[in-house]
């Protein structure tokens, strides 16, 4: 069972009857799903959670689906590392990463999506499609192989080689030569055409519903409580907002103290920056760019969520900045050296963006912070220039010729 | 020769069921407007109060998006195709 209600607009509050729909016929709003958390409330405890499944489903009662999905690669509960050593380089007190990559397909995509195809089932679609930068097809072929549907995934034509070849193996990738915000169009277009759930169109808001569960587990590991303050990568800003909207439902339910007040921060690059821009600015209007920085999977000048981000992170007290494509590199070498974690560039600009909002007193260093890594190290290997120390015969000699390591007395 | 305005699938009912409407050429302020002249109830979908267009749409003539020209005063050329979507798709 489920306690979604309706489907409800953004903008004008009309509601509309659940199914494959995602914006308002009236104003053109997006769609959000409703539900009676009343009801939630009385039947959702943190027991319960704790005993439900080692996945993202132990959050059902929170979730437009039941816990009987039919797409479920057991996305979620992924580890979130007390990451002291980072902390330290940056002088935090209290620094967690929530490693987002150790997801089925390597992203924190396979949230939204295990959500958004289990109900392309319910709704009976035997295709499903998206347009993505790379990981969000990546999840949706794999969810789709495992559930008995035909996909079509729609990238940009130049991003990185590892996502294409994974999405391939697991579904049908058209290559589109254009940017990410020209496939999301022509997509919006397929979709008028043909009768596929498209997991960020038609589905778009029971996918977005998703990402609701990052805050969910993040409440929960750290023995449900909120942190402080959290950094978010930001692409079309559907994560960010409903990073804070979990966090919110939490509050509102019951399983969080009342008083808890999370700070929600924004992280780009600067090549795919429209919402810092406009944060910085202190617009409410969001301009579209065109993307060019090596974050590929961020790369959205024209956000569809930049608008509610911006709101999240303003009514929260946090900030949204940008980082330059060497700060990324820098950071994912520093995120490797000090806490073993390989992150693609998203990852990258969330911690690239974590030094610099405390380089500029943004993040408190007394604060509780948990930063999001999104996505894996080696969906991305070439935006690193990484080599061997060293090629040696297969002998002792060659290596301390090589290295110089004196014996150590043992 | 005109320019045609493509309507989404969602708005037909208000266009009679036509999936293309031909336009005068000129501004783009001007092709909506005409438009929404004859089709009043499209315009209460696509315009606010102040006779913007909504934040949620998104207008391109031929592939590019308005934004990126000069919005409502971009010239609308004969032939050209003008495209209205929901702009919350993605992401």
């Amino acid at each position: 069972m489920t306690f979604d209600t309706s489907l409800t607009c953004r903008e004008c509050a009309r509601t509309f009857d659940p199914g494959p729909l995602y914006f308002c016929e009236w104003c053109f709003g997006p769609l959000e799903v409703t539900y009676d958390y009343d009801r939630i409330a009385e039947v959702t405890t943190r027991e319960d959670i704790e005993k439900g499944p080692p996945s993202l489903w132990r959050y059902a009662n929170l979730l437009p689906v039941s816990r009987s999905a039919t797409a479920d690669l057991g996305a979620g509960l992924t580890p979130l590392i007390r990451a002291d050593r980072l902390a330290k380089e940056l002088g935090l007190s209290d620094l967690w990463i929530k490693n987002d990559s150790l997801n089925p397909t390597n992203s924190f995509k396979d949230r939204p999506v295990t959500v958004a195809l289990s109900k392309a089932v319910e709704f009976g679609f035997k295709t499903v499609a998206c347009a993505s930068t790379g990981n969000l097809a990546n999840s949706v072929a794999a969810h789709a192989a495992h559930a008995g549907l035909d996909s079509y995934v729609f990238v940009p034509h130049d991003i990185e080689p590892a996502k294409i070849v994974a999405a391939a193996t697991l579904g049908k990738v058209v290559e589109v030569e254009g940017n990410y915000d020209e496939i999301n169009r022509l997509c919006v277009e397929l979709h008028d055409i043909y009768e596929w759930g498209f997991a960020n169109i038609n589905l778009r808001p029971y996918y977005a519903e998703g990402s609701k569960t990052i805050a969910f587990e993040t409440a929960e590991q750290l023995g449900w409580e909120l942190p402080d303050h959290v950094i978010v990568p930001v692409a079309s800003g559907a994560l960010l907002t409903k990073v804070k909207k979990g966090f919110d439902e939490l509050v509102r339910i019951g399983l969080v103290s009342e008083n808890s007040q999370v700070r929600v921060s924004g992280a780009q690059a600067e090549g795919c920056s429209p919402v810092a821009v406009a944060f910085e600015g202190g617009s409410e209007d969001i301009r579209p760019q065109k993307p060019d920085t090596i974050a590929k999977s961020l790369a959205i000048g024209d956000p569809a969520d930049g608008y509610y981000a911006l709101r999240a992170v303003r009514k929260s007290g946090g900030a949204v900045t940008a980082v330059t494509d060497e700060e990324i590199i820098s950071a994912i070498r520093l995120l490797a050296r000090t806490e073993g974690i390989f992150t693609e560039p998203a990852g990258g600009v969330t911690i690239a963006s974590l030094i610099k909002l405390t380089s500029q007193g943004v993040v408190d260093t007394s604060e509780r912070v948990v930063a999001y890594v999104t996505g894996h190290g080696l969906k991305t290997p070439e935006v690193v220039d990484a080599r061997a120390v060293a090629r040696i015969p297969a002998n002792v000699v060659g290596f301390q010729e090589a290295l110089g390591e004196k014996e150590e007395q043992l | 020769m005109k320019a045609v305005v493509k309507i989404p699938t969602s708005l037909r009912g208000l266009t009679g069921g036509s999936s293309i409407v031909e336009v005068p050429t000129g501004r783009l302020s001007e092709v909506i407007t005409s438009l929404t002249d004859t089709y009043p109830e499209l315009g209460e979908r696509l315009l606010d109060e102040a006779g913007d267009l909504r934040r949620f749409v998104n207008v391109f003539v031929d592939d590019d998006d308005i934004r990126f020209l000069d919005h409502l005063e971009t010239t609308v050329s004969p032939g050209q195709v003008v495209t209205i979507l929901p702009a919350v798709a993605g992401g």
